[in-house]
């Protein structure tokens, strides 16, 4: 019997991730088209371009490898794994203990992995410029996510995130100069791993300038539709990370039954919506930066979660 | 002293003298004009071709003086200008591809208009029937070590006029970057000769979208000059007021849209609606958003009521209040300006060997402004300045043109004041002989020059010179050395036109 509820709440948070995923995109992008006084399309039309996508016929270079062709659906498995093991609405979900942060960053580390090389694969120049940014900023980011792992992780005592979501929503972490590095490194790291303004542009019809959307350029159809719903799912898990871990508020702990769930469940959309919106402000804000400056942006993150780390061995109570 | 025009002439026939002298040289003085050229003493407006002659405009600067050289080449040979003076390259290799007429001892002798798929080889000269089988074009090569070559357009991913960009990059920094262009070749100066003058000035102003009152208005100009046509006042007037308006509504889109190359869509936004502010009230006044066929030969189609001018003073009123937050949105936002300061800089050397018109010469220490430096009427009645700064990179770019809409912005309300009334238009009569003009105006782009020559009321030879055939190579010399994702940038605050220089 708990079994079974374990795994229909688990798969309630998989289905919820899925589901809301292109609201959020839709969303910010609303919010962006609101903000510089345009109409904007609905909240609903990234459903309705998946949909489209999918119904899609898909072209094919000549030369691409059977890599070109299963790296879409590698990507966005790894990407919905990913995004299920982070807790969103409660803690203690049946899979939460099978893997934790450290996993997490593997998985995104592997679909990026592919995508880089399926964008080199058919031998276009695009291709070839948007992986090696892209790789580059990866090679940049992924220091800095571990050492902010590390960081919470000295903090809570696990990398698990349950663990680290229970300890950050109880009374013992109080005001802690370390978290608050780490949490601003890790917004500057989900800045620049979901391809936002300031390091990438989502919207850019510049070819030139392109990081993502160059990588997966020649993509189309149903592959286009499975990328695209990845980079969805990769902006939901990055919030919904920096929500479980720094605002724990109301997250429901394993256990407590429908109700403390469903006020999770409020909970976390009302989160997701707060951060969207800030996300969309932001973005409104600034202009994207040259390429050359995305290391110094982040290297300040990595230097963020290095302090945040070094200082935990001076003293826990930072 | 006489100026060096004067003792270019000196001695020669004048062909014609409207405004501009004409003369035709021999071999010797051709070359000692090239040499002038190559020496900076003399700056190029243009260089075109005939059946069998090669017209070539030159400028004395200092002097503000204007001539034609004229080169007969029975045999359609020319000793090549650009092989000593780089800017008239790609002038020559386009006369090559009309006219047949070939630049003897230039450095490139590639095709530059001719994508060899017209059917037609020089179709505005001998007409040799050719195979449309496209012959692969030979970029200039480069050579090593970890250089790579990536290839851009004609087909981009954003909706903009097609050119194929040749990137050489090692790693993100450009190495050499290579134009092709010619892809929007509508065949203009074919379609021009045999036209009447109603027809040939509604072809002048489909040569470029954006800047279709100023090459109508170069138009008129020219063949006014050509005719002795003495236009009314009340027109000469609304010319200027429409050439003002079409400028303020380019440079406004152009601000916003350079920012929007930086992801800094805010100020695209609302300059978008600024501009589009100057295209609604240009349509409530003349009856069309862009202006287009409202200057004609003798003066304007259109005349301005009432209700027209009080919205454009409207228009006008509330840019000026809502600009100067945009200008101070632009200047305080730090991560804009990052990408723009010291972004494709223009040596002012080059602006000068190119004689860059418009915000590009402007931008890099050229001074030149056909406004002032030629002063047309009504312009030599009006009180404007001409910025100029030296820096040349994007953001001085973008600094020239939130000057100029500012001076725009006061020549509109100087003009609405001081309109002159009386009538529209002066009837421009046929006269048999045939009749040369020349003039050259303003654009937003820069000076565009168009020459002509008139017989029996018909046009037998018009040229049209687009002010980007010398800002399109300043491009390639400004993005060397910076990374390949700052070209959009560079080539947004260039905002050269594509339709212009391919014709």
């Amino acid at each position: 019997m708990v079994l079974i509820s374990d795994i229909l709440v688990q798969g309630v948070q998989m289905l919820l991730v899925l589901l809301l995923a292109p609201l959020l995109t839709g969303f910010v992008r609303k919010v962006k088209a609101r903000l510089v006084r345009r109409q904007g399309a609905s909240v609903f039309q990234p459903y309705r371009d998946l949909l489209r996508l999918l119904r899609k016929e898909v072209v094919l270079a000549d030369n691409a490898s059977w890599l070109f062709r299963v790296t879409p659906y590698i990507t966005f498995a790894a990407i919905w794994v990913a995004a299920a093991l982070v807790p969103t609405f409660a803690t203690g979900l049946m899979f939460n203990w099978t893997a934790d942060l450290i996993a997490i960053v593997a998985l995104l580390g592997s679909a990026r992995f592919f995508l880089a090389l399926a964008g080199m694969d058919v031998g276009t120049s695009f291709g070839g410029i948007g992986s090696s940014r892209e790789v580059m900023i990866a090679a940049l980011s992924e220091p800095a996510m571990l050492l902010i792992v590390f960081c919470m992780a000295l903090v809570a005592g696990s990398t698990q995130l349950s663990t680290v979501a229970n300890f950050m929503a109880s009374s013992y972490v109080g005001l802690r100069v370390s978290l608050g590095m780490a949490v601003i490194a890790l917004i500057m790291v989900a800045l620049a791993e979901n391809a936002r303004i300031p390091v990438d542009n989502p919207a850019t019809h510049l070819e030139l300038t392109m990081v993502h959307e160059a990588m997966v350029l020649e993509y189309s159809g149903r592959h286009l539709a499975m990328i695209e719903f990845g980079a969805f799912l990769k902006l939901l898990l990055y919030i919904s990370l920096i929500a479980c871990v720094f605002l724990p508020w109301k997250i429901a702990v394993f256990g407590t039954g429908p109700l403390a769930y469903a006020i999770g469940a409020g909970a976390y959309v009302v989160k997701l919506a707060v951060a969207g919106f800030s996300l969309a402000l932001f973005e409104t804000a600034t202009a994207k930066m040259r390429v050359f400056r995305v290391p110094q942006f982040l290297g300040a993150a990595l230097m963020l979660g290095l302090l945040g780390t070094l200082l935990l061995f001076v003293s826990r109570s930072f | 002293m006489p100026s060096l025009i004067d003792r270019v002439l000196e001695g020669r026939k004048i062909q014609h003298r409207r405004p501009w002298p004409r003369a035709v040289v021999g071999a010797h003085l051709w070359r000692f004009v090239t040499n002038e050229l190559a020496q900076g003493r003399l700056s190029l407006l243009g260089l075109w071709g005939e059946r069998a002659t090669v017209h070539m405009a030159i400028m004395d600067e200092d002097a503000a003086e204007i001539a034609i050289v004229s080169l007969n080449c029975p045999d359609h040979t020319y000793a090549s200008v650009g092989k000593f003076h780089p800017p008239a390259l790609r002038l020559e290799r386009a006369m090559h591809d009309l006219f047949g007429l070939s630049a003897q001892g230039s450095p490139d002798s590639r095709t530059w208009l001719d994508h060899n798929r017209w059917g037609v080889r020089f179709p505005l000269g001998p007409r040799i029937d050719a195979s449309s089988e496209a012959a692969p074009y030979r970029f200039l090569p480069v050579e090593g070590d970890g250089v790579h070559q990536i290839a851009v357009g004609p087909v981009h991913a954003g909706i903009i006029e097609p050119g194929h960009f040749r990137f050489t990059a090692s790693g993100e920094t450009v190495v050499r970057l290579e134009q092709r262009l010619g892809y929007t070749h509508k065949g203009i100066e074919g379609l021009m000769t045999g036209a009447d003058l109603e027809r040939a000035v509604q072809l002048a102003g489909r040569v470029s979208g954006d800047s279709t009152v100023a090459y109508a208005y170069a138009f008129s100009r020219a063949s006014e000059a050509a005719l002795d046509l003495a236009v009314p006042d009340r027109a000469v007037w609304l010319r200027a007021l429409l050439a003002e308006l079409e400028r303020l509504a380019n440079h406004l889109g152009d601000i916003g849209a350079i920012c929007n190359d930086a992801s800094f869509t805010l100020m695209h936004a609302h300059c978008s609606v600024l501009r589009e502010s100057v295209l609604r009230a240009a349509h409530s006044a003349f009856g069309h958003r862009l202006m287009r066929d409202v200057i004609a030969p003798g003066g304007v189609m259109r005349d301005l009521e009432d209700e027209g001018r009080t919205t454009i003073r409207a228009m006008v009123d509330n840019i000026r209040r809502r600009f100067p937050q945009l200008v101070e949105l632009y200047d305080n936002t730090a991560s804009l300006q990052d990408r723009t300061v010291d972004t494709g800089v223009v040596k002012p050397a080059l602006a000068k060997q190119y004689a860059a018109g418009g915000y590009i010469g402007r931008a890099s220490g050229r001074s030149f402004d056909a406004r002032r430096t030629l002063a047309y009427p009504p312009y030599d009645s009006l009180r404007f300045d001409v910025a100029v700064l030296n820096e040349g990179d994007v953001n001085t770019r973008v600094w020239i043109r939130v000057r100029e809409v500012e001076q725009s912005l006061s020549l509109i309300d100087q003009i609405l004041d001081r309109l002159p009334a009386g009538g529209l238009r002066a009837e421009p009569g046929h006269p048999k002989e045939a009749r040369e003009g020349m003039a050259i105006v303003e654009g937003f782009r820069g000076d565009v020059l168009v020459w002509l020559r008139l017989r029996d009321g018909l046009v037998e030879r018009c040229h049209l010179r687009d002010p980007s055939w010398f800002q399109w190579p300043l491009l390639e010399a400004a993005i060397e050395n910076n990374i390949v994702a700052d070209f959009p940038l560079c080539n947004k605050s260039f905002n050269c036109s594509y339709s212009g220089q391919d014709l």
